[in-house]
């Protein structure tokens, strides 16, 4: 049903991400360095880009947000892609403030059906192949 | 302020083909930088800098380097994608002035539409585990829908049409078509139509990632070329009447949470160059703007100060982006890489074209140009990129 691309390890900035997924959890990181005014880190990473430190914090997000904005791809054809037919993309906005790529499905027709504001909730799409299912975004 | 007139482009060429079987990409670049020192009345001893962005089977830069035979006194091998041209330019015309070299040659050689390159539509395949391709991989986003993405969004907050944005891709065929080698390489791309296009044709080409039609993506091809810069001493004794190099900025943009995705790279890199230069967006009579997209010169024209954030819709209509429109500034005379070549980092041919249409010998020349600006911008558009901006003078 389902064939991405696999996230590949080791990686060590993301493994966390994605042992999160495994089990249902869409994980962000906040800094906790004192006096740094960043808000949450995304993509997952080892310091805070806003102060340089490395004393960050795994969250699970509640896994609702709104598209920020979207494409439809009308040709891929790297396998997994190839034979999807339109597929979205998108830039989905969490709630608890952080930008992650992803796909919007479960529309009839992601080239009508998808809109920027739209919200959405996470699902963690489970793959023929492979360990990690991967978080993607059904409207709610 | 001031421009310090210290570094010019004194020698160019532009390789004439866009679809080269059986030329490397070596070739290219070789050929390009002989012509480029024939152009200028220099030897080929006389180099004494490489700018190079890594391209080429033998891998650039240190590689160059020992191909050619030269030993030069400056190595900078700063890739940063299509804008890579514009960053050597700045790094050229700083090197010069800070007397560190004479000649500068910056070369560029690709076959990718030989070796079928899927720029735009094909995986974006990464030799070893990383977090990037670990967040974006899954979700199969070509190059071209990281584009649309920019332009989706542009559509949503400013009310941009599909029209509008399809003007710039109707300015950049009306140059073309006037371009010998612009017609060639339609030509020999295999184009639906080698011939002028309206907004409806452009409308009607198909969606390759929504809101993206064909005929708003840049060419496939091969090609390459190569320019020289030179110090003011040099300058003076070469064939060409000198164009002057006399602003630069460099800027790098990301994405980041809660960040605007419709502005550019640009709106940091623009505003250095143009103080550096002491000239004014509106002064600018040639405006040479990475066309990889339509959505990329809509955002960059924006970023540079030609129009408000949000409304290069009303700017471009009526068509003021012509080389004949009276109104100016005109946009990509070569053609484009929407139209004349776009091998895959097209930021050499904003110079060369910038140079031609300063020198008087472009094929949509603008009586009396006076000054143009290169922008590159390298990377993507809705992710990860760099600006490079360069101000151009006549002499």
């Amino acid at each position: 049903m389902a064939n991405r691309p696999q996230p590949r390890f080791p990686e060590p900035h993301t493994e966390p991400f994605w042992e999160g997924a495994q089990q249902g959890e869409l994980r962000y990181q906040r800094c906790d360095s004192a006096g740094c005014e960043s808000d949450v880190v995304f993509y997952p990473r080892q310091h805070c880009p806003a102060c340089g430190g490395n004393d960050l914090s795994w969250h699970v997000s509640k896994g609702e947000g709104s598209v920020y904005t979207f494409s439809v791809v009308r040709q891929n054809r790297m396998p997994g892609f190839i034979d999807l037919g339109a597929y979205s993309v998108a830039y989905v906005d969490l709630d608890e403030g952080f930008r992650m790529m992803s796909s919007v499905v479960g529309v009839d027709d992601p080239t009508t059906d998808i809109a920027i504001g739209q919200r959405v909730r996470v699902d963690f799409e489970k793959q023929d192949e492979g360990d990690y299912p991967i978080p993607v975004f059904r409207p709610i | 302020m001031a421009q310090e007139r210290q570094a010019a482009i004194v020698g160019i060429h532009e390789y004439p083909l866009r679809v080269a079987p059986g030329v490397s990409a070596m070739n290219i670049k070789v050929d390009s930088i002989r012509a480029a020192l024939d152009d200028a009345g220099l030897k080929w001893s006389d180099v004494d800098a490489i700018y190079d962005a890594q391209d080429g089977e033998a891998g650039g830069g240190l590689q160059l380097a020992a191909y050619l035979g030269l030993r030069p006194t400056i190595l900078d091998t700063t890739q940063v994608g299509g804008s890579s041209y514009e960053f050597h330019a700045a790094h050229a015309m700083r090197d010069i002035a800070a007397g560190k070299c004479n000649v500068a040659v910056l070369s560029y050689g690709s076959t990718s539409a030989s070796n079928r390159v899927a720029i735009g539509t094909g995986g974006r395949v990464t030799p070893a585990p990383n977090w990037a391709a670990n967040m974006e991989m899954p979700y199969g986003a070509t190059l071209i829908a990281n584009y649309a993405m920019v332009k989706q969004r542009h559509m949503h907050e400013y009310g941009t049409t599909d029209e509008q944005f399809a003007g710039i891709s109707v300015a950049t065929r009306h140059h073309a078509m006037r371009n010998p080698e612009a017609v060639k390489a339609m030509t020999d791309l295999q184009f639906v139509g080698v011939n002028e296009i309206t907004p409806r044709d452009v409308l009607d080409s198909r969606v390759v990632a929504d809101p993206l039609h064909l005929l708003e993506c840049c060419m496939i091809s091969d090609g390459g070329g190569a320019l020289i810069i030179a110090s003011a001493d040099v300058a003076r004794g070469c064939r060409k009447p000198p164009v002057w190099l006399i602003g630069a900025g460099e800027a790098t943009k990301y994405r980041e949470n809660g960040g605007d995705i419709t502005t550019s790279a640009g709106a940091q890199s623009g505003p250095i160059a143009f103080a550096e230069a002491g000239v004014a967006p509106d002064e600018i009579d040639i405006a040479m703007i990475y066309d990889s997209f339509t959505i990329t010169v809509a955002v960059c024209l924006e970023d540079l100060g030609f129009c408000p954030k949000g409304e290069i819709g009303p700017y471009v209509e009526g068509g003021r982006l012509a080389f004949d429109s009276g109104e100016g500034p005109a946009l990509n005379t070569d053609g484009g890489g929407l139209s004349s070549n776009h091998p895959g980092m097209r930021g050499i041919f904003l110079l060369l074209e910038g140079a031609r249409q300063l020198r008087g010998e472009s094929t949509s020349q603008v009586p009396g140009a006076r000054l143009a600006v290169a922008h590159g911008n390298g990377g993507l558009l809705g992710g990860t990129h760099t600006g490079g901006t360069v101000i151009l003078a006549k002499d």
